[in-house]
């Protein structure tokens, strides 16, 4: 079970008042976790990765164990830590506003 | 009873207004999709019930809503806009190739007979369809196949596909305008597109008189008489009594004739207004005044309209889509202001009054007469 932790913008738009849990068959990535849950919230498509490259959209970054994998490979194996639900994937909204 | 419902896009939100016939006493509800920028929402002419909505971020993206029941509740809707056909470039404000890249969908524009027909109008710049309520979109790609696409440049606020025009009187034929190319013509459904600039005059091009460059900010008709266009453009208000194959200048005696909006009186097709603002860099009323201003000739004589704006230390903008009339006996008029102030005038501007007053800054109004 991977947990996941969506920006609160996100969280209302997939009508979740909590973290996101996930089922995920075969190796925990990036692109596992993103396609499990745009596959469970589909009104998340487009939100987190752009629709055509697949890339993580600009002011967004992934935090994994304390630290910044916005910049990992999406097919680079998550730690054990997070594959297990010890620790979140967590999606996060880059600070704005001054 | 008869009613209206106004619909205003925010820089943080969406907000119903409802009211009457009377248009007195107001309901407000909202804010919906709170923190999002809803640059246009819109209903169905072929049925009040269905709105949809273009609620956009620089941290999420795109995403489109729809309502089925009247802005009660709503379901997010395919949101995947691809240009269609090969990577291509316009010009950037620097003059160099630049790919063309979707930002966000600026206007929506539904079909006056099907409810699931709707039509978006994009930056950068292009024309999509959805023939499935907003499941999925295509685009109408001739647009960008014109010659000219690649000389296409960007206005201040990108490069924006913002108005969507459809001749109710042929279904073939659709207006758009584009900041900063012109307006664009098809009159067979989108298979063919050609520029009707005919007539503009804008300073800021080596070619004054070109056919493709200028910065139009919105066009208006009177569905009574879809031959006769009126145009806002960044300078000049504009007419033309040939669908566009020709303009003439009816600025006349207006203060200053820049500005966004431009709309026409939903029973008098002659009478039309704008909203006068001072210069392309001073995006507020002349004088600190809050003017509607409105013809009853088509042009040329205008009349201030102020009772009930503010008439000194107002400075406030008004964009291009955040002005809209109503359909009933005594037409309504409505526009938001940069500032968060809703006002309606139900006497076709002779006298005005706020709705709200402390909104986020507006940046469009729609207003459906509901039965």
């Amino acid at each position: 079970m991977i947990r996941v932790v969506l920006p609160v913008h996100l969280r209302t738009l997939a009508h979740l008042d909590r973290e996101v849990e996930l089922h995920i068959e075969g190796q925990a990535t990036q692109r596992s976790v993103l396609d499990a849950l745009e596959t469970e919230y589909p009104m998340l498509r487009g939100t987190i990765r752009a629709h055509d490259t697949q890339e993580r959209r600009a002011f967004l970054r992934f935090f994994v164990c304390g630290e910044d994998w916005s910049h990992e490979l999406p097919d680079t194996p998550l730690p054990d830590s997070v594959a297990t639900g010890a620790e979140p994937f967590m999606v996060i909204g880059a600070m704005a506003g001054g | 009873m008869s009613g209206v419902r106004v619909l205003v896009g925010t820089r943080k939100g969406a907000f119903v207004l409802t009211s009457d016939e009377r248009r007195e006493r107001w309901d407000v509800r909202g804010p919906e999709f709170a923190g999002w920028e809803i640059y246009h929402l819109k209903g169905s002419p072929a049925d009040p019930d269905r709105l949809y909505a273009s609620q956009t971020t620089g941290w999420f993206g795109q995403l489109i809503q729809r309502s089925d029941d009247g802005g009660r509740t709503w379901e997010t809707m395919g949101n995947e806009f691809g240009y269609e056909g090969m990577p291509r470039t316009h010009q950037w404000y620097d003059g160099t190739p630049h790919p063309w890249e979707f930002a966000r969908v600026w206007h929506l524009e539904p079909s006056p007979t099907d409810p699931d027909t709707i039509y978006a109008g994009v930056e950068d710049a292009a024309l999509f369809r959805s023939v499935d309520g907003a499941k999925t979109w295509q685009e109408l790609p001739a647009l960008r196949d014109h010659d000219s696409a690649p000389s296409w440049q960007p206005g201040a606020g990108g490069m924006c596909l913002h108005t969507v025009v459809l001749d109710p009187s042929n279904p073939e034929r659709i207006f758009v305008a584009i900041s900063a190319a012109g307006v664009f013509r098809t009159d067979d459904a989108g298979k063919s597109w050609r520029p009707v600039n005919r007539g503009l005059h804008s300073e800021g091009l080596p070619d004054s008189e070109a056919e493709v460059g200028h910065c139009v900010h919105r066009i208006a008709m009177h569905r009574s008489r879809p031959e006769v266009m009126f145009m806002q453009k960044h300078w000049d208000v504009m007419r033309s009594d040939d669908a566009g194959e020709s303009w003439r200048e009816v600025s006349g005696n207006l203060p200053s004739d820049f500005g966004f909006p431009i709309e026409v009186h939903a029973h008098e097709p002659e009478t039309v207004y704008v909203v006068p603002i001072k210069s392309d860099s001073e995006h507020y009323p002349p004088d600190g005044r809050l003017r509607v201003y409105r013809s009853r000739t088509g042009g040329n004589e205008w009349e201030a309209l102020t009772e009930g704006l503010p008439q000194k230390d107002c400075y406030v903008n008004v964009l291009r889509d955040a002005m809209a009339v109503d359909s009933l006996e005594s037409c309504g008029v409505y526009f938001g202001t940069s500032g968060g102030q809703v006002y309606a005038s139900a006497d076709a501007g002779d006298t005005w009054a706020p709705i709200v007053r402390d909104l986020p800054a507006v940046m469009s109004v729609e207003v459906q007469t509901l039965a």
